[in-house]
C-alpha cells in the first residue's frame, strides 16, 4: 500500500503495523502528531502530563512485555532523562522506543540541543532517519532491536523529517504484527537497580552495544554510494537527502543507525576517498566518534553548526565559505490571535509594568509588540521557580512588581513543584502566578491534557483534574479565577491588590482558547 | 523526466497554504510521480509568514527548494510576494491574487482553492479531472460544489 506520509504519519503506521500496544508522550513541535495519528490509526495513546510520566508509563507498559512507544520534543527528553538513563541499564522485556523530535534551526523551541547526544551519554543505540519511509522501516527495525537486546532504543527525528510528506509504502499494513501476550515475570536482578543489581546491568549494556555495532557492521541501515575517489562525504538524517541534491558527484555514506556506529564500515569508506567530510545538521556528534576511532576526517565549519542544512549551505560548507547567507525580506512573525483571552492578561501587566518571569506556551507571544510583557523564558515550568529567585534577591519595590505567568498545560507539566517551593521558601513579599487557563494545550495544536476532562482523542470523557483544588491542597494564601477579557478591570485591581500584599497568591485567569472553540465545533464538541 | 519541478505557496496563517499543497502533492502523487511537501507547522500558526513547498519528479531528494531553483511561487497575501521571492529562479512563474477573478470569490476564504485553480493551468500535463477529485477529498461535500466553481474561475485565467 503507497501512500504520501509525514515522518510523523509514518511513525504512527508503523507503530500500528508493528504491534505497539500502548504510546504515551507530551505534546511537543514537531513531534505532536505522532501520537495523534496512531489514535486515529485505532492504536492506544495517551497524553502524559509531561514526558518523564509518558517514558516510565511506557516503561511499566514494556516490563509486562509490551511493546511500547514515548514520544516527545527534544527538550522533553530533558524532563526524562532521569528515567531514560536507568532504563538504559536495566531493559525491559518488551520493546520500548524513545522518540526525540529534534528543532535545528529551532521553528519552534527554545533551543537546538542535539539529543543525539543523549544516545552516546546513556549507552542507548539511536536510528536516524531521513524521510518518511525510513521512518516506517527504522521504526520496525528498532523495535526488532529493542525486543532482542532488552535496551531501549532512541529514534531521533528532526523537524524537516518529522513534517515533510514523502511517497512510502506501508510493508506491513495488510500483516500487521499482533500484540504479544503480556505477563509480569519476577526479575529483581534485571528490573529493579539497586547498586550492586545496576553494576551488573552497566557492565551487560555495555557489552550489548558492542554486539549492537557488529549488527550495524551488516549495512542493513548504510547506504553507501561509490563515485567520486576526490570528496566522500558521511552523513545522516535529512542532511543526506541534501547532500544527494547538493553534491551528486560525491561518494556518499549515509548511516541510518548512528550509535552505536560501524567503526569498519566508516573506516573502509574513508580510506577510498582522499577528502572525507562529515556533514550532519547540529552538533558534531558524528565527527567525534569518528575522530576518537582515529580515522582522518574534517569537520564542517563552526557556522554550519546553526540552524537548519540544506542544499544550498551543504554547498558551500563543501566549498569551505562560511560567509553568512544574506538575509531575506523578514516574514510576518506569529501573534497572539485576535480574540485570544491571552490579549488582555498581558495589557494588564504591561500597563501594571510587572516583571513577568514567563513560560513555554502561546502565551510567550506576549514578548511582542503590543504588549512587550514577558521579561524571561527558560523552559517548561520555569515561571514559577524563576519568579520566585528574583522575589528573594530584588530589592523590596521591584521584588513586588514580578508576576509568574504559565498555561494549564504547563502548569501540569512542571508548574506544580514550583507553587510547593513558593509555600515552603515563601519571600517576604509574597509571590503572584498567573495560570492562563485556556482549557487545552494550544501553541502544539490543540491537544487534550489532564485538565479539559477529554483523553487524546477528544472524545472520551476523563477526569477533569481542577486547577483550583491544586493550588488549594498545596496552601497558597488566595485563589482567584478571573476572565481576563470579560472582566478585565476586576482582574486588575484583584493583581494590584496581591502584589501589595505579602501574600502568596495564584490567579487563575480562565477562558477557553478561540481555536479550540473553533475546532471542537468542527468536531461537533461542546 | 530528470529534473525535479519545484513548486512553492506561501501566505499567511489562516489563509490556508498547507491546504494548496496538501491538494497539489495528492494530486502529483496520484499522478504517479514522486512527490515531496514540505513547511514548517508550530509558531506558523499564529498568523505570521506561512510558505510550503512542494518537489516532484521521477525521483526527489531534498523536500526543500533551493533558494533560487524554484518554478512556480503562488503567493495568497501579496505583502508575502517579497518574502517568498528568493526561492524563485529568474524566470519563474508567479501568481498572486492579483491574477485571478477575486471580485468573484464566493468567500474570502476560497481564494487559495482559486489560486489553486490558476496553478494547475500552468501544470497543464496533470490534467484537471485528478485536481477536481483531489478537492472532493480534501473538502466536505457542503463545499464541493463551491469550490469546483472557484477552481474552475482560478484556471481559465
Amino acid at each position: 500500500m503507497k501512500l504520501l506520509a509525514s515522518g510523523n504519519e509514518a511513525v504512527a503506521f508503523a507503530a500500528r503495523d508493528c504491534g505497539v500496544a500502548l504510546g504515551c508522550g507530551y505534546p511537543g513541535t514537531p513531534s505532536s502528531e505522532i501520537l495523534d495519528e496512531f489514535s486515529k490509526a485505532g492504536g492506544c495513546a495517551e497524553w502524559a502530563p509531561n514526558e518523564k510520566c509518558a517514558l516510565e508509563v511506557a516503561i511499566g507498559a514494556a516490563y509486562t512485555g509490551a511493546r511500547a512507544l514515548a514520544t516527545m520534543k527534544h527538550v522533553g527528553l530533558n524532563v526524562a532523562a532521569d528515567p531514560f538513563f536507568t532504563i538504559a541499564y536495566s531493559g525491559t522485556p518488551g520493546g520500548l522506543v524513545v522518540i526525540s523530535a529534534d528543532d535545528p534551526g529551532m521553528a519552534s523551541s527554545q533551543n537546538e540541543q542535539d539529543n543525539r547526544r543523549y544516545a552516546v551519554s546513556a549507552g542507548v543505540p539511536m536510528f536516524e532517519p531521513s524521510d518518511s519511509q525510513e521512518c516506517y522501516d527504522m521504526l520496525c527495525a528498532a523495535f526488532e532491536l529493542s525486543d532482542k537486546f532488552r535496551s531501549p532504543v532512541l529514534f531521533r527525528m528532526t523537524t524537516r523529517v518529522c513534517h515533510s510528506q514523502c511517497v512510502i509504502e506501508r510493508r506491513y499494513a495488510d500483516n500487521p504484527m499482533a500484540q504479544k501476550a503480556t505477563c509480569f515475570t519476577r526479575d529483581p536482578k534485571s528490573n529493579v537497580m539497586v547498586p550492586a543489581f545496576a553494576r551488573l546491568a552497566h557492565r551487560r549494556m555495555r557489552a550489548d552495544l558492542h554486539k549492537m555495532a557488529e549488527i550495524n557492521e551488516q549495512k542493513q541501515f548504510v547506504i553507501e554510494k561509490n563515485a567520486s575517489t576526490g570528496l566522500g562525504i558521511i552523513t545522516s538524517g535529512i542532511s543526506y537527502q541534501h547532500v544527494l541534491d547538493a553534491v551528486p558527484e560525491a561518494s556518499v555514506l549515509k548511516l541510518g543507525m548512528t550509535y552505536p556506529l560501524p567503526e569498519k564500515t566508516i573506516r573502509d569508506f574513508a580510506a577510498k576517498v582522499k577528502r572525507c567530510l562529515i556533514v550532519e545538521e547540529g552538533d558534531p556528534v558524528l565527527y567525534e566518534q569518528i575522530m576518537a576511532m582515529g580515522i582522518a576526517v574534517e569537520n564542517k565549519l563552526e557556522e554550519f553548526r546553526f540552524g537548519e542544512l540544506n542544499v544550498g549551505r551543504i554547498r558551500k560548507l563543501v566549498a569551505g565559505d562560511d560567509t553568512p547567507d544574506a538575509p531575506g525580506a523578514p516574514g510576518k512573525p506569529p501573534q497572539l490571535c485576535i480574540g485570544c483571552p491571552h490579549r488582555k492578561t498581558f495589557e494588564v501587566l504591561r500597563d501594571l509594568g510587572c516583571i513577568v518571569s514567563g513560560d513555554i506556551g502561546c502565551y510567550t507571544l506576549g514578548v511582542m509588540p503590543p504588549f512587550c510583557a514577558i521579561d524571561s523564558c527558560v523552559c517548561m515550568g520555569a515561571s514559577v521557580t524563576v519568579g520566585l529567585g528574583m522575589r528573594h534577591t530584588l530589592p523590596e519595590a521591584e521584588a513586588r512588581k514580578v508576576v509568574s505567568v504559565i498555561g494549564d498545560s504547563t502548569f501540569l507539566h512542571t508548574g506544580i513543584n514550583g507553587i510547593v517551593e513558593m509555600v515552603y521558601n515563601r519571600p517576604a513579599t509574597g509571590h503572584v502566578v498567573i495560570i492562563v487557563d485556556n482549557r487545552i494545550t494550544a501553541m502544539t495544536g490543540c491537544q487534550e491534557n489532564p485538565a479539559t476532562g477529554r483523553k487524546l482523542d477528544h472524545t472520551t470523557p476523563a477526569y477533569a483534574v481542577s486547577l483550583e483544588n491544586i493550588v488549594k491542597g498545596i496552601g497558597v494564601d488566595n485563589v482567584d479565577v478571573i476572565d481576563t477579557t470579560v472582566e478585565t478591570e476586576k482582574f486588575a485591581e484583584v493583581l494590584k491588590k496581591r502584589l501589595a500584599s505579602n501574600d502568596c497568591s495564584v490567579i487563575i485567569a480562565r477562558r477557553p482558547c478561540i481555536l479550540a472553540m473553533a475546532k471542537m465545533a468542527k468536531m461537533g464538541k461542546n | 523526466m530528470d529534473k525535479v519541478t519545484n513548486i512553492v505557496a506561501a501566505g499567511l496563517g489562516g489563509q490556508g497554504v498547507l491546504k494548496v499543497t496538501d491538494i497539489l502533492a495528492d494530486v502529483l502523487f496520484r499522478a504517479g510521480y514522486d512527490v515531496k511537501k514540505s513547511e514548517v507547522h508550530g509558531m506558523s500558526q499564529r498568523g505570521g509568514s506561512v510558505s510550503s513547498e512542494v518537489r516532484f519528479g521521477t525521483k526527489v531528494n531534498s523536500p526543500m527548494i533551493p533558494v533560487g531553483e524554484g518554478d512556480i511561487l503562488v503567493v495568497l497575501d501579496e505583502t508575502q510576494l517579497d518574502v517568498a521571492r528568493p526561492v524563485l529562479k529568474n524566470d519563474g512563474i508567479v501568481i498572486t491574487p492579483a491574477d485571478v477573478p477575486t471580485d468573484k470569490l464566493s468567500s474570502p476564504k476560497a481564494l487559495n482553492v482559486m489560486l489553486l485553480g490558476a496553478l494547475s493551468a500552468k501544470l497543464d500535463f496533470l490534467g484537471e479531472e485528478l485536481f477536481l477529485a483531489a478537492l472532493e477529498r480534501a473538502f466536505p461535500e457542503k463545499l464541493h460544489a463551491a469550490n469546483k466553481e472557484m477552481f474552475l474561475l482560478g484556471r481559465q485565467c
